[in-house]
C-alpha cells in the first residue's frame, strides 16, 4: 500500500512546515514579520505580532520561546535563528503605534468580569473590549502585569515596556481595579456578570519542610513571594552568602536578584545532573554568567541554625544511574555536606490555589484541588465562569497564557452572543505564488551562513549598580541586518504539481540537501529507507505527490532539511514546482463575531 | 540559469574514504535550460564519483563543443579538463592517456560532437582501445544552435517547428559494437539507478567504455513528435540488464536466483554484477549484442550494458607506452642526450 497524496489543503500541513509559527503556542507568523523587519517596516512587524501574542515587548525579551529549538536552522546548521530577540527589535524600533490600535465598537451590554489582571486576563480584554464587552479586571496588588510584573526582575523586563503594553489594553476602555483581591466566587457571581474569566495564575509558591525550617523561619524565602516582595520593594536586601534550592527559571531570577541586592556568593543546588534542568538553557547562561555557580546532584536534607538563625544547610551528595533514553534507573547517596548560608530561597515551583472560590457553585474540582476546565473552550463545568493562563492548568508560561485568552475570549464572545462554544470557526491556509518573474522571487531565497549573533550587554560591574539596569541592549543595526536574513522563510513553500512533471530530475540534481526523490510509491516507512538521503526524522512529514504521468512513480519531498531556497522551482522546465506563500488563519474573537455577523445577515 | 548559487548545507551528508561529500564532487552552477537531461548525467557523474571513494583531482575532463561538452565544468571543479575543438576530443584525450596513464579520462561529447564532425575521431579512438569512459549525451539535436536534426535523430522524428527527419539516424551503440568497442552500454539522463553503476563499471574498465545517454533537449526536442523526448524515452524505455558496480573491498551481498546474475572482475579492480531482467542477454556476447539491437529495433529502446569484454589490451599496452606518466620520469631518461640519439643512428649504419 502506498502512501496518498498529501492534502495540501489541511491548514495543519503547511503549517507544520513553518516549524516555529507551529510550535508557538499562539502562533505567531515569524517568517512573516521578520521580513517586514528586513525591510525596516518595524511597526507593522510589531503590529503582526501584537495580532497573536499581544505583548511583543515584552516577549521580546522574556518569552520561553518554544519558537527557537523547533526552528529550521537548529536543524540545517547548529543554532536557531534569534527570533525571541528580532521580536525585540520590532518593538524597540517601532513608532508610535496607538492610533494602529482596533477601533472600538459600540457598546453592546454584556459585562466581563476578569480576576488577575496578568497576560492571560489582559488578552481576553484586548480582544473583547474593541467588540463592545464592558471588562473590569481586578487585580489583588497595587500594579497590573501578573507574574510579568511581580516575578520577572526589572533588569530583564523593565517596567516601562510593561507598562506601555498593558496601557495599550486599557486604553480600550478596560476598567482596572488594583488592590482588589476577590474573596469569594459566589460573591462575584451575584454581581451580574455576563462572563467570568479566572486568570489569577498559580500564586502558591512551594516550601520545604525539612528540619530546622520554623527555627530558620526568617531567613528562608519562597521565590515566587520573594520576588514579588523585591519588586513591590518591601524587601530590599538579603545576606552575602545566599543558597538557591531548586533550578528553573524562577531559581534563575532568584540568584541573578540576590546579586543585585548586595549578596556576593550565590549558589545555585540541584538535585539532580544538568539534562534534567528545567530553566531554559539560555536562562542558565545568563546567570552562570554572573558568576552563579550551578552545583549539581545535592538535594537538601535540613536546615542549620544557631541561636535561632540560619546559618547553613545540609545536603545530601547524590549519585544517579541514567540509562540510554535519559531515564533516572537508580539513586545513591554517597555522602553529606553542610555548606554555609545567610539566606535560602526555595524556588522548586508553584501550585493553583483557590481558597476563594466556593465549593457548592456547582464548579467541579478535580482530586488535586483545582477546577475542571475545558481544553477548548476554557469554560469551567459552571456555565459562564472560564479559565485561562496559570490558572487553568497549572503554570506554562506568558505565551501559552495569551494563547488561553484569544481562545477564553472567543468563548466568553459566544457564550454571551447564546451560541454554541464548540462550533468554532475553522483554521485554514491559503497558497499564492511567490514568483515575480523568471527566477524571481518575492522573497529573499538565497541562504546565508552567518552564525547566530550575541545579544550586546551592559557589562558586568555596570549591570549591578542597581535593581533595574536592563542587562540587554538590543540588537545592533548590523546584527539586525544579518539575523533577518538567517530565517530561512519556511512560510515560503514549496508546491508541486504532478501533471506538469516531466520526470527530467532537474529539481533532485540542484536540490542542496537532497530533500527530493522520484520513486515507486510504498508505505511511509519504506519509502523513508528509499529516498535521496534517508528520512531519518519522523516528525517531519513526508510530502508525497499524485502518480506522475510517465511512469506513475511518485515525487516525494522530505520537509525536515529543506532550504525554502527555491532551486527546484528554478529548475524546473514546466513550473511543476512553484514557491507559494502560505498564510495560516487562526480565528481571534473578532473573526468570529464578523462571522456571526455575517450569518445574521443572511438570515 | 538559477538565482542563486547552490548553498553548501553538508553536516548532514555521507562522507566517503576520503572524508568528502557529495558536494566535493560537483563543479561550478550549470548554465544550461532548466530541465536539460546533460544535468543529470553530470549529477551522475558526481555520485559515480563520490561512491567510488575516487579523489576529484584523479579525473581528467575532456570534452569537444556543444551544449554537452559544456558539462564538464559542471562536475569535479577540483580536476584539470580541457575543452578541445569541435569533435577532436578523442585525439586531445589520446594524447594525455598516453603521457599520463594514471588518470581516469573522461570525455563528454554530444550526438553532433561524435556523430558528425567527430565521428572518424570516434571511430578511431575505439579502435586504439583508448582507455577512456566516452559518455555521449545524447538527444538528437543541435541545441546550441536552436535545434537543427543531429546525426542521431530518428527517421520519421519531427522537429520543434514541423520537420520530419528523413535521413538514416547513426545508432553510437551499433557503431561502437561494429568497430570492436569493449564496454558498449545505453543509458538514460532520466534513470540514475542505472546510469550512477554504469558510469562506475565504465571508469574501471581498462579499455574504451562508451555509453550513450539519451538526454532530452527540454527546449528544442522535448515535443509530442519527437523520439528524444522525456515522454517518449519513458514510454519506450527498456533496461536489458542491470550492471551493478562492487568494489574490490565489498564482498557481494546480494542475493541473486542461479542464472539471474553474472558477476565479472573489472580489470582495474572491483567486480561488475550483471542482473538480467527480462532476456536471457549475456553481455560478454558481441554477436548476441546485435541480435538484441535488431530484434527491439523500432519498437523499444534497449538501455543497459549491452557488451562488455576484459580481455582486450588498451592503447597503452598495444603500444608499450611506459606505465609511469611521463611528468614523473626524469629528464635525463626522457631526454636521452645527443650521444644516445648517434648510437641508434649508428644502429641504422
Amino acid at each position: 500500500m502506498g502512501m496518498k497524496p498529501t492534502n495540501t489543503s489541511d491548514p495543519d500541513y503547511f503549517h507544520k512546515v513553518v516549524d516555529c509559527q507551529y510550535a508557538c503556542p499562539a502562533h505567531t507568523p515569524v517568517p512573516d514579520y521578520i521580513r517586514l523587519i528586513a525591510q525596516g517596516r518595524y511597526t507593522d512587524a510589531y503590529m503582526m505580532n501584537r495580532r497573536s501574542n499581544v505583548f511583543p515587548g515584552i516577549l521580546g525579551r522574556v518569552c520561553d520561546r518554544p519558537c527557537e529549538p523547533a526552528c529550521r536552522r537548529t536543524r540545517v546548521e547548529d543554532e536557531p535563528v534569534a527570533i525571541c530577540r528580532l521580536k525585540r527589535v520590532a518593538a524597540d524600533h517601532r513608532d508610535e503605534v496607538k492610533h494602529l490600535m482596533p477601533e472600538i465598537m459600540p457598546s453592546n451590554g454584556k459585562k466581563i468580569a476578569l480576576i488577575g489582571a496578568g497576560p492571560a486576563s489582559l488578552t481576553v480584554a484586548n480582544d473583547l473590549a474593541p467588540l463592545g464587552y464592558d471588562c473590569t479586571i481586578f487585580e489583588a496588588l497595587e500594579k497590573p502585569g501578573g507574574l510579568m510584573i511581580s516575578n520577572i526582575p526589572s533588569f530583564r523586563l523593565p517596567e516601562k515596556v510593561l507598562g506601555d503594553e498593558i496601557g495599550y489594553i486599557l486604553d480600550m476602555g478596560v476598567k482596572l481595579k488594583t488592590g482588589h483581591r476577590i474573596d469569594s466566587m459566589k460573591a462575584m457571581l451575584e454581581d451580574g456578570y455576563d462572563a467570568i474569566f479566572v486568570g489569577s495564575g498559580a500564586p502558591k509558591g512551594k516550601d520545604l519542610n525539612l528540619p530546622g525550617r520554623e527555627d530558620a523561619a526568617d531567613n528562608i524565602h519562597i521565590g515566587i513571594e520573594w520576588l514579588e516582595s523585591v519588586a513591590f520593594d518591601h524587601i530590599e536586601e538579603i545576606g552575602r552568602k545566599v543558597l538557591i534550592i531548586g533550578v528553573g527559571n524562577t531559581a534563575m531570577d532568584c540568584c541573578r536578584t540576590s546579586l543585585r541586592l548586595g549578596s556576593d556568593s550565590v549558589k545555585v543546588m540541584a538535585r539532580k545532573p544538568r539534562q534534567f534542568f528545567k530553566a531554559s538553557p539560555w536562562e542558565l547562561k545568563d546567570a552562570e554568567h554572573e558568576n552563579v555557580e550551578i552545583i549539581v546532584n545535592h538535594s537538601p536534607k535540613a536546615f542549620v541554625t544557631e541561636n535561632g538563625r540560619l546559618t547553613g544547610m545540609v545536603f545530601e551528595v547524590m549519585e544517579y544511574e541514567v540509562d540510554d533514553k535519559g531515564k533516572i534507573t537508580e539513586t545513591r547517596t554517597t555522602g553529606e555536606v553542610t555548606l554555609p548560608c545567610d539566606d535560602v530561597i526555595l524556588a522548586i515551583g508553584q501550585d493553583n490555589a483557590f481558597p476563594w472560590i466556593e465549593r457548592d457553585i456547582g464548579m467541579e474540582f478535580d482530586k488535586w484541588e483545582t477546577p475542571i476546565v475545558d481544553k477548548t473552550t476554557f469554560e469551567s463545568t459552571r456555565k459562564g465562569v472560564f479559565f485561562g493562563g496559570d490558572a487553568a492548568f497549572g503554570p506554562l508560561n506568558i505565551i501559552w497564557a495569551v494563547e488561553h485568552g484569544h481562545q477564553a475570549a472567543i468563548s466568553i464572545h459566544k457564550h454571551c452572543m447564546g451560541e454554541s462554544l464548540t462550533d468554532r470557526l475553522p483554521r485554514s491556509v491559503n497558497l499564492e505564488t511567490a514568483k515575480m518573474g523568471p527566477n524571481e522571487w518575492s522573497y529573499s531565497n538565497d541562504y546565508d551562513p552567518d552564525a547566530r549573533s550575541d545579544m550586546p550587554e551592559v557589562d558586568l560591574v555596570e549591570r549591578f549598580k542597581t535593581l533595574d539596569i536592563e542587562v540587554e541592549l538590543g540588537f545592533t543595526p548590523e546584527q539586525i541586518k544579518t539575523e533577518v536574513e538567517r530565517c530561512l522563510n519556511c512560510d515560503l513553500q514549496t508546491v508541486f504539481s504532478a501533471p506538469a512533471c516531466t520526470e527530467c530530475d532537474a529539481c533532485i540534481d540542484i536540490c542542496p540537501v537532497n530533500c527530493l526523490t522520484i520513486t515507486a510509491n510504498g508505505g511511509e516507512a519504506d519509502l523513508r529507507t528509499r529516498l535521496s538521503a534517508p528520512a531519518d526524522n519522523t516528525d517531519q512529514a513526508l510530502y508525497v505527490s499524485e502518480g506522475l504521468p510517465n511512469t506513475a512513480r511518485v515525487m516525494v519531498k522530505d520537509e525536515d532539511l529543506c532550504l525554502h531556497c527555491g532551486l527546484c522551482a528554478e529548475r524546473c522546465p514546466t513550473a511543476a514546482w512553484d514557491m507559494q506563500k502560505s498564510t495560516i488563519f487562526l480565528p481571534h474573537a473578532d473573526d468570529e463575531l464578523a462571522a456571526y455577523a455575517s450569518r445574521r445577515a443572511a438570515e | 540559469m538559477t538565482s542563486i548559487k547552490k548553498p553548501l548545507v553538508d553536516k548532514h551528508l555521507r562522507k566517503n574514504r576520503h572524508g568528502l561529500t557529495q558536494r566535493d564532487y560537483e563543479g561550478v552552477a550549470s548554465t544550461l535550460c532548466a530541465g536539460c537531461g546533460h544535468d543529470s548525467i553530470t549529477a551522475a557523474f558526481v555520485r559515480a564519483f563520490h561512491e567510488l571513494d575516487l579523489e576529484p583531482h584523479r579525473a581528467a575532463k575532456i570534452s569537444g563543443i556543444g551544449c554537452s561538452s559544456k558539462t564538464t565544468a559542471y562536475f569535479l571543479g577540483q580536476s584539470s579538463g580541457i575543452n578541445t575543438v569541435h569533435g577532436r576530443m578523442p585525439s586531445v584525450a589520446t594524447g594525455a592517456a598516453a603521457v599520463n596513464p594514471d588518470l581516469h579520462y573522461i570525455g563528454v561529447s554530444g550526438d553532433g560532437d561524435s556523430l558528425s564532425i567527430g565521428l572518424g575521431q570516434f571511430a578511431h579512438a575505439i579502435r586504439r582501445n583508448l582507455n577512456m569512459l566516452y559518455v555521449i549525451e545524447n538527444n538528437g539535436v543541435y541545441g546550441l544552435t536552436k535545434g537543427q536534426f543531429s546525426a542521431s535523430a530518428d527517421i520519421g522524428s519531427r522537429a520543434k517547428y514541423g520537420e520530419i527527419n528523413e535521413q538514416t539516424p547513426i545508432d553510437p551503440v551499433r557503431l561502437a559494437l561494429t568497430l570492436g568497442a569493449t564496454f558498449v552500454a545505453r543509458g538514460f539522463s532520466g534513470d540514475k539507478e542505472q546510469l550512477v553503476p554504469l558510469i562506475k563499471a565504465g571508469l574501471m574498465h581498462r579499455g574504451f567504455a562508451v555509453i550513450d545517454v539519451i538526454s532530452p533537449c527540454v527546449t528544442f526536442n522535448d515535443h509530442v513528435g519527437s523520439t528524444k523526448s522525456y515522454a517518449h524515452t519513458y514510454k519506450y524505455y527498456h533496461p536489458v540488464i542491470h550492471a551493478d558496480f562492487v568494489p574490490e573491498e565489498n564482498e557481494i551481498t546480494a542475493d541473486y536466483a542461479e542464472g539471474e546474475a553474472i558477476t565479472l572482475p573489472m580489470h582495474n579492480g572491483g567486480e561488475v554484477v550483471l542482473r538480467k531482467t527480462d532476456t536471457s542477454h549475456d553481455p560478454r556476447d558481441r554477436d548476441a549484442a546485435f541480435d538484441l539491437l535488431k530484434n527491439l529495433e523500432g519498437s523499444e529502446i534497449p538501455t543497459g550494458l549491452i557488451y562488455i569484454d576484459e580481455s582486450r589490451p588498451e592503447m597503452g599496452e598495444m603500444n608499450h607506452l611506459p606505465d609511469t606518466p611521463l611528468n614523473a620520469i626524469n629528464h635525463s631518461k626522457l631526454c636521452p642526450r645527443s650521444a644516445t640519439l648517434k648510437q641508434l643512428m649508428d644502429g641504422y649504419a
